[in-house]
């Protein structure tokens, strides 16, 4: 049987069957360029003097530097906007409007697409049944020109889920759990595809978490099927599938997987510092004093992030000795939340919510972590550096784990805030 | 670039080098290959970057993890790296450097044949490395599409190609 990565790969290449390890040229459906490795390939593009055939399907996100913190960031995004204007790009996202990959998944990206962005993190989208991966600059510029890209069909590899999620654990704990058996490389090239009867214990915001952090493992992209959850989704974004048309992305039937996690035994795991692999169950780092902690990013800055973060802080307050710092994932989740009682609650529990973008995950705004601090995380990555200072401790965790560890002022287990 | 037999002398690396220690994000402002050669692999020892010039690379397991910055792959091309052979890849990187016309091999096995200062050839269409012992190393062979690619220079030199600009 034929993973969903395939087969999306052989009808965007206009064949009926591929195999791993094929080197095919598909056509793309949709580019994301972000103000970080954007320059590059409008770069590219200005030396080459060539038109945008599809400046339509091009998504251009000033979200790494958002507001900009400095003149040269500030420059980087005059030339991004002048070059949408020049090239007649009709979506850029300015600074306020969010991360790339959460704005995609608000009804840009469908099931089926072959979609490219110069970020790592583009795997995200592959929770919506979509083929998502990141790349480097000169291959977003080569796509925006051709619409097309070649590929090696990635080798999948089959994670059955079954059980069901408990109400304390989340997607990134999952996807924290998986990564630590993998290891850093243990996915390298592969297509990650999670099927089995415990995805209907997965809401779209777990999953969305798990594709995205599923790059940590080295993979090429993750995906989920086609089913009642995904379409449920666009259902609420307003969006009808055409079911008939999709059919070949529903569950394959597979008969031997690579891994099986029962999501019944997943418990609130931490990443230790310097790599999400690193991960351990929350009992072994319990108790580990914190300087600073983040819900924020592509991977755990959604309103669903929030919302157990607002359920575990209501009424309680961040310890005097933590900053905790909320940034969400984009002007839409900041609305809701706004509307829905959620950034009150944060505030008057002593966090600071900052306007939408990637903040500090990046290490270029809203909270770099200095010298010597310890930080703990909902972001996507805890390596050497990444957040600010390399002399920094980062563990990263779900929206819940931090939450709880910023009302003691140390890492703590959130089930004692989720009866 | 021609292709058929590339020779070099080896410099060993280890597993895990990251897309950090190759270039660090400090660099990023620049992309110019030459001006980010004089800091390639500079994060693993201040006195690589001069020490690369006509070098094969011979490393472990997930060579260039980490971000998708292309500027790792210039500042490897700016240093006069000639090839890359690894036990394995992390994949942006992959692409990344077939793109910009660096041959990148996978060779698993090969970190234990070879030692700093070796000379080695790559023979692309044997899909072979002569070690210095004289024995032929096999490795899977690397697809015409991509050697195509970067015999061409790269993705945007095919571009230009493709779309009549040269």
């Amino acid at each position: 049987m034929q993973s969903l990565t395939a087969r999306i790969l052989a009808r965007a290449s206009g064949k009926s069957k591929v195999e791993p390890g094929e080197v095919v040229i598909a056509n793309v459906d949709k580019i994301v360029l972000t103000d970080a490795t954007g320059p590059m390939a409008v770069d590219i593009l200005e030396k080459l003097g060539v038109r945008l055939t599809h400046p339509a399907d091009v998504y251009i996100f000033l979200d790494h530097y958002s507001p900009s913190p400095s003149i040269s960031a500030s420059n980087i995004h005059i030339r991004l906007r002048k070059f949408a204007k020049a090239y007649r790009v009709p979506n850029l996202f300015d600074v306020g409007e969010g991360i790339s990959h959460q704005i995609m998944v608000e009804g840009i990206v469908r099931p089926g697409e072959v979609v490219v962005g110069a970020d790592s993190h583009t795997t995200q989208y592959g929770a919506l049944a979509a083929f998502a991966t990141g790349v480097g600059s000169s291959e977003a510029a080569y796509a925006m020109v051709m619409k097309k890209l070649w590929f090696k069909v990635p080798e999948p590899l089959f994670i059955k889920l079954t059980g069901s999620l408990p109400p304390y654990a989340s997607g990134k704990d999952v996807i924290l759990s998986i990564l630590s058996t993998l290891g850093p490389d243990g996915a390298n090239y592969r297509a990650l595809e999670f099927l089995g009867p415990g995805l209907k214990s997965l809401s779209m915001s777990e999953r969305l978490t798990i594709a995205n952090m599923s790059v940590e493992g080295g993979a090429k992209n993750a995906i989920f099927p086609l089913d009642d959850i995904v379409i449920g989704y666009f259902e609420e974004l307003g969006i009808s599938l055409d079911l008939e048309r999709l059919g070949y992305l529903k569950e394959p039937a597979i008969d031997k997987f690579d891994y099986t996690v029962d999501l019944s035994t997943i418990e609130p795991m931490v990443a230790k510092p310097h790599n999400p692999a690193n991960s351990v169950p929350v009992s072994e780092v319990e108790g580990v004093k914190i300087d600073v902690a983040f819900i924020a990013s592509c991977a755990n800055g959604k309103y669903e992030d929030l919302v157990v973060a607002s359920r575990i802080l209501k009424g309680r307050k961040v310890s005097k000795d933590v900053r905790l710092i909320v940034t969400p994932a984009s002007k839409r989740v900041l609305v809701k939340a706004l509307q829905d009682g959620l950034i009150q609650i944060l505030l008057e529990a002593g966090a600071i919510v900052t306007p939408p973008g990637c903040g500090a995950c990046f290490g270029a705004n809203l909270g770099v972590v200095g010298d010597y601090e310890v930080a703990i995380s909902s972001t996507t990555r805890n390596f050497t550096g990444r957040m600010g200072s390399p002399k920094a401790q980062v563990y990263l965790a779900s929206p819940a784990t931090v939450a709880a560890s910023a009302i003691e002022g140390c890492i703590a287990d959130p089930r004692r805030y989720l009866r | 670039m021609d292709l058929k037999l590339i020779e070099g002398e080896v410099k060993v690396l280890g597993d895990n080098i990251d897309t950090d220690v190759i270039l660090p994000g400090r660099y990023l402002i620049y992309t110019d290959p030459e001006e980010l050669g004089k800091h390639a692999l500079e994060g693993l020892d201040p006195d690589l970057p001069t020490q690369l010039k006509g070098k094969i690379i011979v490393a472990g397991r997930n060579f260039g993890c980490g971000s998708s910055r292309e500027h790792a792959v210039l500042a490897l091309i700016g240093a006069g790296v000639k090839a890359i052979v690894a036990e394995s890849f992390a994949r942006i990187f992959y692409r990344n450097s077939i793109n910009r016309g660096l041959l990148v091999i996978e060779a698993p096995g090969i970190k234990d044949k070879v030692k700093d200062g070796d000379k080695i050839v790559i023979d692309l269409e044997r899909s072979c490395i002569s070690l210095p012992s004289g024995e032929c190393f096999h490795f899977r062979p690397i697809g015409e599409e991509v050697i195509q690619i970067i015999e061409m220079g790269g993705l945007i030199e095919k571009l230009k190609r493709e779309l009549g600009l040269m």
